[in-house]
């Protein structure tokens, strides 16, 4: 493994080191919350301790008064001032709420903003809370969806007459009735995809200053999207597009949690506008639990009907999705992003598929790592497993018997997704062999046989999913009122360096160097002279930002085009240098020649000097060398996998131990192994977490009882085993570089692997479910449960 | 206020601080010090982590009068002037960062678990780190950059 390349070409497919790296070992870094400017003012904000409440009285004399305090504003400073908005209203009858900035005159979740002071110094500003006077006037917290639905429920949006917030009814395929009709088996369960927090290691943090232009306001946050936020805050605030800059400096993970407008960031906006000042508030890690939106809360009724010799008919989904108090950016449609992948990688004829939006008093929740996907992947993956044991069958095998044969690629599913390639036999044979099935089912065997207290189970993930969000008329076909296009400008700087600009905007994800190989390999520049220009507004003015594993899956594409417009331009300019037409020249690594005569050449560093010199340019080409490309995906992509786990039960106290785990997975071409393998790590860390230790807990009164990081808890390195992995690659045929995507799989297809080896283990005791996460006691009620004559 | 003076990355440091003020609220905003991050506030993440006279300390969690007269060693101040320290090499090396912001504490308190002990086996290393958490890597190429850096440190 080389670090530098002494060659240029061939950088895709080599695990090179990454250029983020020195700074970020070095301590060198450019976190938003390092940011100090002269006169900086500090924002704290007073939130509220009640889930449900009218605000009857707020006092913020003395808080007014108290040292270092600027100014206090509350609700009435910012009358109809919308704090955040729903970009996706999913059905035409969707009940949307009004995020407000500061909450009026009623509180809806713990956490909900009630005042904000500014003051000069951080402590300062903490400190003047504590002299805020509020009454309530509590009203009844709404927590449990089927409660929320129910007739005379206590209402989140008393003028919206409902909690709930839309039903979105999508039969896939033929009737799924008349196929349950001719099943002989009929499969259901209730699972319930608790709520998550993302809890990304860097809390959000923003800084908002009057810069540069007159009337320019540039906000620096810790976010996924700034361009995205840029268009939605200029919506909001009503301040010109063109006024406002917003940069994305380093930022330290995301997960979705960063794909978000919040009210923090338009607050920064309007008083750094309103005070002259630069604004600053960086969030502590409570506030964060309490306040960056949550993940996943579903619950999720599958039935699935098959025949006895195991041929899965159809699937039926009915689904109850947590929003929260209000609706955030695209809290309605996380749910809907998962609806196409519940057939997973199974042939069928029918699935309906039901999504009701429940609103509660509860903190919203919107996309976490997978957004809808690991849901549905959960929610098959899972009830695949139950039929087997239905059917006394093999879970492998009536995987094997349904899924989709490589060679019926490309195939269209029930809910008309068109895969394009894959292989699942391919990616199931290599996990098999480096998991070592036989020998583990026979020590389950032995273990079972002679009744020891500590259960074996094998827990298999056969998944896939669709990255690359996303063509933009399917997009508006779903009411998303964005597009998908990514953009990306290559311009060849006069000394021949590099300056590549791309719309996504990575936090952790390694697109300097990624993007670095992609375009070495096309324009034939070393990757060391290539300089990745991202996450600014002012510096790559389009983009859509980074999610939905679409960076490279879009992303990547723009590259390619740019980078190959940048060398047609080279081409003529290099065919006019060396007096021959431009279908006489050939391009390699980085050299124009002359075909048939080696001797007679250029290099693209040299036509960039005379595209900047422009004395000697053929006519009608214009001076200076770029490449410019906004590019919309053709189609989706779909990366697959097949993820085995061994999972190891003490009976008698429910402690669930994960011995070894084997991730092989497809993402097609890999333009970096060793980031494709750390996504894949970090993928599976997440959704082991989910499966295993993580999981939102609310009291009846609607407080978040895991409301600090020793309450969340996010696995630690002694919680998790070093992983076993590997790929095979099958390329994409919709997207020209044959890369899929992998930044969420891991997290998609390691939940269900999980809690399958989990019940697979204490099956024979009677359990046909387990609560996530499988903590000792969710699987100690579910053996005592069994052990009482009734499964979960 | 309070006075206080330490050696901070080999350079002495003085000033007047609240005797509530966090270490590494005067690292970040009173020396400027900003390389080392603050992931929590109820020392579970250990992403601000230092050394305190050679010993890895949550930096969150200890009060800046406490290191008055202290030696404190943060990830800036790691490196030689032409070398990074061998932990700062692994991870590049063995690709155990993503998003970095965990990076600085993790080094740190590698950098003690290994002074401490300079050959760890794979559940040594996963023990002395479950202070530091990290949401992106899954702790796999973590835990290969310790056990690197630790050959590398021992010269095998």
């Amino acid at each position: 493994m080389t670090d530098t390349l002494n060659e240029t070409m061939g950088a895709i497919g080599r695990p090179i080191r990454r250029k983020e790296d020195a700074r970020l070992v070095t301590g060198n870094t450019n976190w938003t919350d390092n940011i100090q400017l002269p006169g900086t003012l500090h924002m704290a904000f007073l939130r509220s301790s009640i889930a449900h409440a009218k605000i009857t009285r707020i006092d913020t004399s003395a808080a007014k008064a108290a040292e270092g305090v600027v100014h206090v504003y509350t609700g009435a400073d910012f009358p109809g001032q919308p704090g955040s908005t729903c970009v996706w209203p999913v059905t035409d009858d969707i009940v949307m709420s009004h995020y407000p900035v500061i909450c009026e005159d009623e509180v809806k979740y713990v956490g909900d903003v009630v005042a904000v002071v500014i003051a000069t110094e951080k402590y300062l500003a903490t400190d003047a809370l504590d002299l805020i006077d509020v009454d309530y006037e509590v009203l009844p917290a709404i927590v449990d969806m089927e409660a929320a639905l129910a007739e005379g429920s206590p209402l989140v949006h008393s003028d919206k007459g409902t909690n709930r917030c839309y039903t979105a009814p999508v039969p896939f395929g033929g009737s799924y009735a008349d196929v349950k009709a001719k099943a002989d088996v009929v499969v259901s369960r209730r699972f319930i995809n608790q709520r998550l927090i993302p809890t990304t290691m860097e809390p959000r943090a923003v800084v908002a200053a009057p810069m540069g232009m007159a009337d320019e306001i540039t906000l620096w946050t810790a976010t996924q999207v700034p361009h995205v936020l840029r268009v939605l805050l200029a919506l909001l605030t009503g301040i010109p597009e063109n006024n406002l800059r917003v940069v994305a400096p380093d930022v330290g993970g995301g997960f979705g949690g960063k794909l978000q407008i919040y009210r923090e960031e338009v607050l920064a906006v309007l008083l750094a506008r309103k005070l002259g000042r630069p604004i600053k508030w960086t969030e502590t890690r409570s506030e964060s639990i309490l306040t960056m939106h949550h993940g996943r809360d579903q619950i999720q009724d599958i039935e699935i009907a098959a025949t006895s010799h195991g041929q899965i008919l159809g699937m039926s989904v009915n689904l109850l999705a947590d929003m929260g108090a209000y609706l955030q950016i695209i809290t309605p449609g996380t749910p809907l992003l998962g609806m196409f992948m519940y057939s997973g990688i199974y042939k069928m004829e029918a699935l309906d598929f039901t999504c009701t939006g429940v609103y509660t008093n509860k903190t919203p929740t919107d996309a976490y790592r997978g957004a809808g996907r690991p849901e549905a992947t959960f929610a098959v993956e899972r009830i695949v497993d139950e039929l087997a044991a239905e059917l006394g069958m093999d879970p492998m095998e009536l995987r094997m018997k349904n899924w989709i044969k490589h060679e019926e690629f490309p195939y269209t599913t029930v809910e008309g997704l068109t895969y394009d390639t894959g292989n699942y036999e391919a990616a199931t044979a290599r996990a098999l062999e480096l998991f070592g099935m036989d020998e583990l089912r026979a020590e389950q065997a032995v273990r079972r046989a002679t009744g020891d207290p500590v259960q074996l189970g094998i827990g298999i993930s056969t998944f896939t999913e669709m990255c690359g969000l996303a063509p933009s008329r399917t997009l508006g076909a779903l009411k998303y009122v964005a597009g998908g296009w990514e953009h990306c400008t290559i311009r060849a700087l006069p000394t021949g360096k590099i300056e590549l600009v791309t719309g996504t905007s990575p936090h952790g994800q390694g697109h300097a160097t990624a993007w670095s190989q992609i375009a070495s390999d096309i324009i034939g520049v070393p990757v060391e002279d290539i300089e990745v220009i991202y996450g600014d507004t002012g510096r790559s003015p389009y983009g859509m930002d980074t999610y939905g594993s679409r960076s490279l899956a879009v992303g990547g594409q723009a590259i390619k085009v740019a980078g190959e417009r940048l060398v047609e331009k080279a081409r003529m300019i290099a065919a006019h240098q060396l007096e021959v037409s431009p279908e006489d020249i050939e391009f390699n690594a980085g050299t124009y020649s002359v075909k048939g005569d080696p001797e007679k050449a250029t290099t693209i560093q040299a036509i960039a000097f005379a595209a900047f010199q422009a004395h000697n340019l053929p006519d009608g080409v214009e001076p200076t060398l770029s490449g410019e490309a906004t590019v919309d995906p053709m189609d989706f992509s779909y990366p697959h996998g097949t993820h085995l786990a061994a999972m190891e039960v003490d009976t008698e106290t429910g402690k669930v131990t994960l011995r070894k785990y084997v991730a092989v997975d497809d993402c097609g071409v890999q333009v970096n192994p060793m980031i494709v393998e750390g996504q894949v790590h970090g993928g599976l860390a997440q959704g082991i977490g989910q499966a295993m230790y993580e999981g939102a807990e609310y009291d009846s009164n609607g407080n978040l009882l895991t409301a600090s990081m020793g309450d969340y808890l996010i696995p630690s390195a002694a919680d998790l085993p070093s992983f076993i992995t590997d790929r095979t690659v099958t390329p994409s045929t919709t997207h020209p570089l044959g890369t899929k995507g992998i930044g969420e799989a891991g997290a998609i297809a390691s939940t269900p692997a999980i809690v399958n080896g989990v019940v697979d283990a204490i099956r024979h005791l009677g359990v046909n479910n387990v609560l996530m996460p499988t903590s000792p006691q969710n699987v100690y009620r579910a053996l005592k449960a069994a052990n009482n004559g009734g499964a979960a | 206020m309070t006075h206080i003076s330490a050696t901070v990355d080999g350079t002495h440091r003085q000033g007047e601080v609240e005797p509530r003020l966090l270490l590494v609220h005067w690292l970040r905003e009173n020396l400027g010090l900003v390389g080392t991050p603050i992931g929590c506030d109820t020392s579970n993440c250990g992403a601000c982590t230092v050394l305190v006279n050679g010993k890895s300390v949550k930096s969150c969690n200890v009060l800046a009068v406490q290191v008055d007269g202290a030696e404190i060693t943060t990830i800036q101040g790691l490196a030689s002037e032409d070398e990074w320290h061998p932990v700062q090499k692994a991870f590049k090396e063995c690709h155990g960062l993503q998003c970095g912001f965990c990076t600085p504490g993790m080094i740190m308190a590698s950098v003690d678990l290994l002074s401490e002990n300079p050959n760890p086996t794979e559940e040594e290393i996963r023990d002395g780190l479950h202070g530091n958490l990290c949401r992106c890597t899954g702790y796999h190429n973590i835990v290969k950059a310790v056990s690197h850096a630790a050959a590398e440190m021992s010269g095998s």
